[in-house]
């Protein structure tokens, strides 16, 4: 019975959608203001019955409710509960459904938080999101129903990869998610705009804190995926150009270009059809992100997970909505967009620059990404495009967009003078590369000259950041604003990040050796010392349990206890790696296979500042959302000196 | 020209020529490092390249999986169903590398025909074969069917006669 | 033309290649082995250790149906396959994918057996020559022993009535008109 109620539910959902998508719309073009108050019910409906339907869908996972063919196919009994909540969005059917709620849960909080807008552009952005969520629901009802049941009821389901029995990958989809989807406002609010004809300022400041508040997620998703893979895939990566990363890494790369367009059009008025390009572009990349991980493009043989219908459809839906607002844009956009003059050396030019460099490098992974795609598609060829393609295109890239990203916080909106320009950079100048040559020669073990580029590209942003941000501060008397404050910590994040990568990629060392119980190995100043290994059954898998101790310059250290599992309900083994994480290191030991002699295969990794590279993402997402705390604040001061106006009065 | 068109001029100019490096890195990156996919069939008929990466797929033939003592070095053959090639790799293999499972190996080819693998990898699901290989193995599946068609019609007089037989009993 | 419409073409010259690309999925293109004579193998029996290869079938026409327990939608299909060996004759060959004795054995008690023989594959070599992608597929071979058709994914009472009894009659003819 919950299973029906649950179908039905999202099938009263999509008659909201409908309403949502067609009412507030028409209400705009009549001007008529009943018709548009409508949205904010309509959006709460939609948000309520897809929200129960989601938890119809949960509650049969709960019960083991195996007459569901979603939930024999993605569940058993075994699972622990926490993990059959997780399955419910593990496969496709679920992970839509999750998708569909996420983006109702979007338009419910643009009906609720839009005032600064005119109510006609509210409207028309809340009808647009309407029609996005009637693609995704009947996405669902047509292809890929997670409440079908089965005729025959199996007493028991099929297990869950155990790969997927893991709270970091129960959690990245749904955050992931908020990412992707959030992209719809910015989307939305872009079509609304070449609806409406105009583009004001305020508009574009309003535009700008949805985007960052999507792009935070986005950021913590992708750092969470990569954090994932890097210590449950059992082998050290964290990052390994896949498609399905490059699917979350382009509507990112998109969404970054945005926020600083956008910024651009909130602080000056200028590059507005660049903005709504972007806007489009990023939600479209989003669909494509789905269309690819999803129809089975790019996986083509992986047997029963895809389903050509579903690939149709999206394709269907994706010339739908990236076509449509695109031919929008080539009809309207001249309309909107209004040209301003300003200087070369502005700010405006190298946020431009720098937009013009994120846009080269998402060419350069969607070429990556797609080219095999196109080959095998014409019959020309069956190649792969590996992680060097990637690597040596991404870096030679990174090195102007840093450059320009440390001389934007420097420069003055509009118009410069070079001269000054060079007197206000000295300090950041000459300090990071004092940082950039210092540390690789006394702290790193070997001077590299990519090291010294990549310290000296982070160090430079973060300085002339910090510079940016401490400089105005004894100036004035002003606090620094919230505004500011996130966005120097973003950029610092971002600059974190870069060391780490720089770090780990230049001066980690991975070592497959095989060791005799016994036997040691020495990297660098640790020494590994392989104890023995040991069989021992766990709930529902068995592991051969490696006891390895480690030495520090011959002082005891720690003792790392990597694992090769196999559980009971499937066949395949897995590796569970023994990590000691500092914030400057981590070593990492995983178990390969037992050869002759009790001796192991055994894989020993020293990674360098590879921590660095999660918690710049999270300081990215962090400064991302405290700029969002100052609009708040500029309104409650706003409304402090209004009511002191008030009251003198 | 003005000073504001020169402005213009330059700044244009400047973008092209970042452009235009941006193109140049791409395509070159991209030459350098596509790797293409041959079958085994195709690396016996000398069709892969001798000096450069490239990737190899196949299913592991059953029994051919070799340690050498003291080492972490493999060797085991790869085969389409028709050619088997023998294959040399030093390290780990991955968690679902079994025989009778389909793979794909990233390396090259050495002197004496053996190719060196530099990677191997399987992906994490023991139903999922990788699309390549079951590709080349559907190529294979043809030739083989071909070649058994044709073995039949020289034998399928008999096969008729025997029917008759069968029949007049 | 106006550069706004620049994205708009690139769009378009990009749905192209990914149309194109759909339709290279396994499910759409017709099996290579279709009009080929069935692949040999010789397999284990799953209640006797005989083995089985399909030579011995030759002479009339018989499905292939690989089926494993830890295949959901198998469980969908198999109702359908027991009541249809209940109403014809043709025989049934059920090859076992990737699947231990025990549990084969266990399923076809709960489920019912609708294969005259059932043979194991357990690391799915044997399905590797038909051409298996994935689990449950159904061939059908003619008198001759040659593929006819191949019926990818669960069968559906729709695809038996429409597909597979039309095409098992119209080999029977076939056969009666060769020997007649």
């Amino acid at each position: 019975m919950i299973p029906e109620i649950g179908l039905f539910a999202l099938i009263l959902g999509l008659a909201f959608s409908f309403v949502l998508a067609s009412v507030p719309l028409l209400g705009s073009y009549k001007n008529h203001s009943g018709l548009m108050q409508l949205a904010k019910p309509a959006a709460i409906g939609q948000f309520l019955f897809l929200a129960l339907s989601f938890a119809c869908l949960i509650y049969a996972f709960t019960v083991d409710d195996f007459s569901v063919k979603y939930v024999a196919s993605n569940s058993n009994t075994q699972l622990p509960m926490i993990f059959k909540v997780s399955a419910t969005w593990g496969a496709h059917e679920g992970s839509l459904l999750l998708w569909a709620l996420i983006l109702t849960t979007w338009t419910l909080a643009v009906s609720l938080f839009s005032k600064p807008l005119p109510d006609s552009l509210n409207s028309r952005i809340l009808s647009v999101l309407g029609m996005v969520s009637i693609g995704f629901i009947l996405f669902i009802l047509l292809t890929s129903n997670p409440f079908e049941r089965l005729i025959e009821v199996p007493t028991e389901g099929r297990s869950l990869n155990p790969l997927l029995q893991d709270i970091g990958l129960a959690i990245h989809p749904p955050v992931l998610y908020m990412g992707y989807v959030g992209m719809a406002v910015a989307f939305a609010f872009a079509v609304a705009i070449l609806l409406e004809g105009k583009f004001e300022m305020a508009w574009a400041r309003w535009a700008k804190g949805w985007t960052i508040v999507a792009w935070a997620f986005l950021t913590i998703g992708i750092a969470l995926g990569s954090w994932w893979a890097y210590y449950e895939l059992g082998w050290g990566g964290w990052w390994f150009w896949d498609p399905v990363e490059n699917a979350s890494l382009l509507p990112w790369i998109v969404a970054t270009a945005l926020i600083h367009s956008l910024s651009i059009t909130a602080n000056r008025g200028s590059f507005q059809s660049w903005t709504l390009l972007l806007a489009i572009l990023a939600f479209s990349l989003s669909l494509l992100g789905t269309f690819l991980v999803r129809s089975g493009v790019l996986t083509s043989v992986h047997a029963f997970t895809t389903d050509p219908s579903r690939g149709v459809f999206i394709l269907i839906f994706l010339v739908i909505v990236v076509g449509s607002s695109l031919s929008l844009y080539a009809s309207h956009a001249h309309k909107v967009t209004k040209r301003k003059p300003f200087n070369p050396v502005s700010k405006e030019t190298l946020l431009l620059l720098n937009n013009v460099i994120l846009m080269a490098m998402m060419a350069t992974v969607l070429l990556g990404t797609l080219y095999p795609l196109i080959l095998d598609a014409l019959g020309l060829a069956k190649l792969s495009v590996g992680a060097p393609y990637f690597n040596s295109v991404m870096l030679p890239l990174t090195i102007p967009l840093a450059l320009f990203m440390g001389l934007g916080f420097a420069t003055y909106w509009r118009e410069d003078n070079s001269k000054r320009l060079l007197q206000r950079l000295w300090l950041p100048a000459v300090s990071s590369l004092l940082i950039a040559f210092l540390i690789p020669l006394l702290i790193l073990p070997e001077f590299s000259g990519l090291a010294v580029i990549g310290l000296l590209m982070s160090s430079w942003i973060a300085f002339s950041a910090l510079h940016w941000l401490l400089k105005e501060n004894s100036a004035g008397l002003v606090k620094p604003s919230f505004q500011k404050i996130g966005s120097v910590m973003a950029h610092i994040g971002f600059a974190v990040t870069l060391t780490g990568i720089t770090i780990t990629s230049i001066y980690s060392i991975e070592k497959d050796v095989r060791l005799e119980p016994g036997q040691s190995y020495q990297i660098n100043q640790y020494r590994f010392e392989f104890v023995n290994v040991k069989q021992k059954q766990v709930d529902n898998y068995l592991a051969s349990e490696g006891h390895i101790k480690v030495y520090e310059d011959g002082i005891p250290l720690t003792e790392l206890h990597p694992e090769k599992r196999t559980y009971l309900s499937q066949a395949m083994p897995m590796t569970e790696a023994g990590i000691d994480a500092q914030l400057s290191r981590d070593l990492f030991v995983a178990l390969g296979e037992k050869l002759d002699n009790q001796a192991w295969s055994v894989r020993l990794q020293y990674k360098p500042f590879v921590r660095w590279i999660w918690l710049g993402s999270i300081l990215m997402a962090l400064g991302g959302v405290i700029t969002l705390l100052q609009r708040r604040k500029n309104s409650a001061v706003k409304n402090t000196i209004q009511s002191q106006a008030e009251k003198t009065a | 020209m003005s000073p504001v068109r020169k402005k213009r001029f330059y700044m244009v100019l400047l973008l092209v020529v970042g452009i235009s490096i941006a193109t140049f890195l791409i395509v070159q990156a991209f030459s350098q490092n596509m790797m293409f996919f041959f079958s085994t069939s195709e690396v016996k008929q000398g069709k892969a390249p001798k000096d450069r990466e490239f990737r190899l797929g196949g299913l592991v033939v059953e029994g051919s999986v070799k340690r050498i003592p003291k080492t972490l070095t493999v060797q085991f053959e790869l085969t389409d169903s028709i050619t088997p090639v023998s294959v040399e790799y030093t390290g780990i293999l991955p968690d679902l590398f079994r025989e009778g499972q389909g793979i794909i190996a990233k390396g090259q080819l050495n002197a004496s025909g053996v190719f060196v693998a530099s990677e191997v990898l399987a992906k994490h699901d023991e139903n999922y074969m990788p699309p390549e290989v079951a590709d080349s193995l559907a190529k294979a599946a043809k030739i083989n069917a071909e070649n058994a068609k044709n073995a039949e019609k020289a034998g399928s007089t008999e096969a008729i006669s025997e029917s008759i037989k069968e029949k007049s009993e | 033309m106006k550069k706004q419409m620049i994205p708009l073409s690139l769009f378009a010259g990009l749905v192209i290649f990914l149309a194109i690309g759909l339709t290279l999925d396994p499910k759409e293109v017709p099996s290579p082995l279709i009009g080929k004579p069935a692949a040999k193998f010789s397999l284990e029996r799953l209640y006797s250790e005989t083995a089985f290869s399909p030579s011995e079938l030759k002479g009339q026409p018989w499905i292939l149906n690989i089926w494993a327990s830890w295949c959901v939608s198998c469980r969908q299909e198999h109702k359908l396959l027991v009541n249809f060996s209940k109403q014809n004759s043709t025989t049934i060959v059920g090859l076992n994918y990737k699947d231990t004795p025990e549990e084969a054995k266990a399923w076809l008690k709960e489920l019912g057996n609708p294969y005259q023989i059932t043979v194991q594959d357990p690391k799915g070599r044997a399905g590797i020559d038909w051409g298996v992608y994935g689990v449950p597929e159904t061939f059908i071979m003619d008198a001759n022993g040659i593929i006819r058709h191949k019926f990818t994914g669960p069968l559906t009472k729709d695809r038996v009535k429409n597909q597979l009894l039309p095409l098992l009659k119209q080999l029977e003819n076939e056969r009666t008109a060769v020997q007649g």
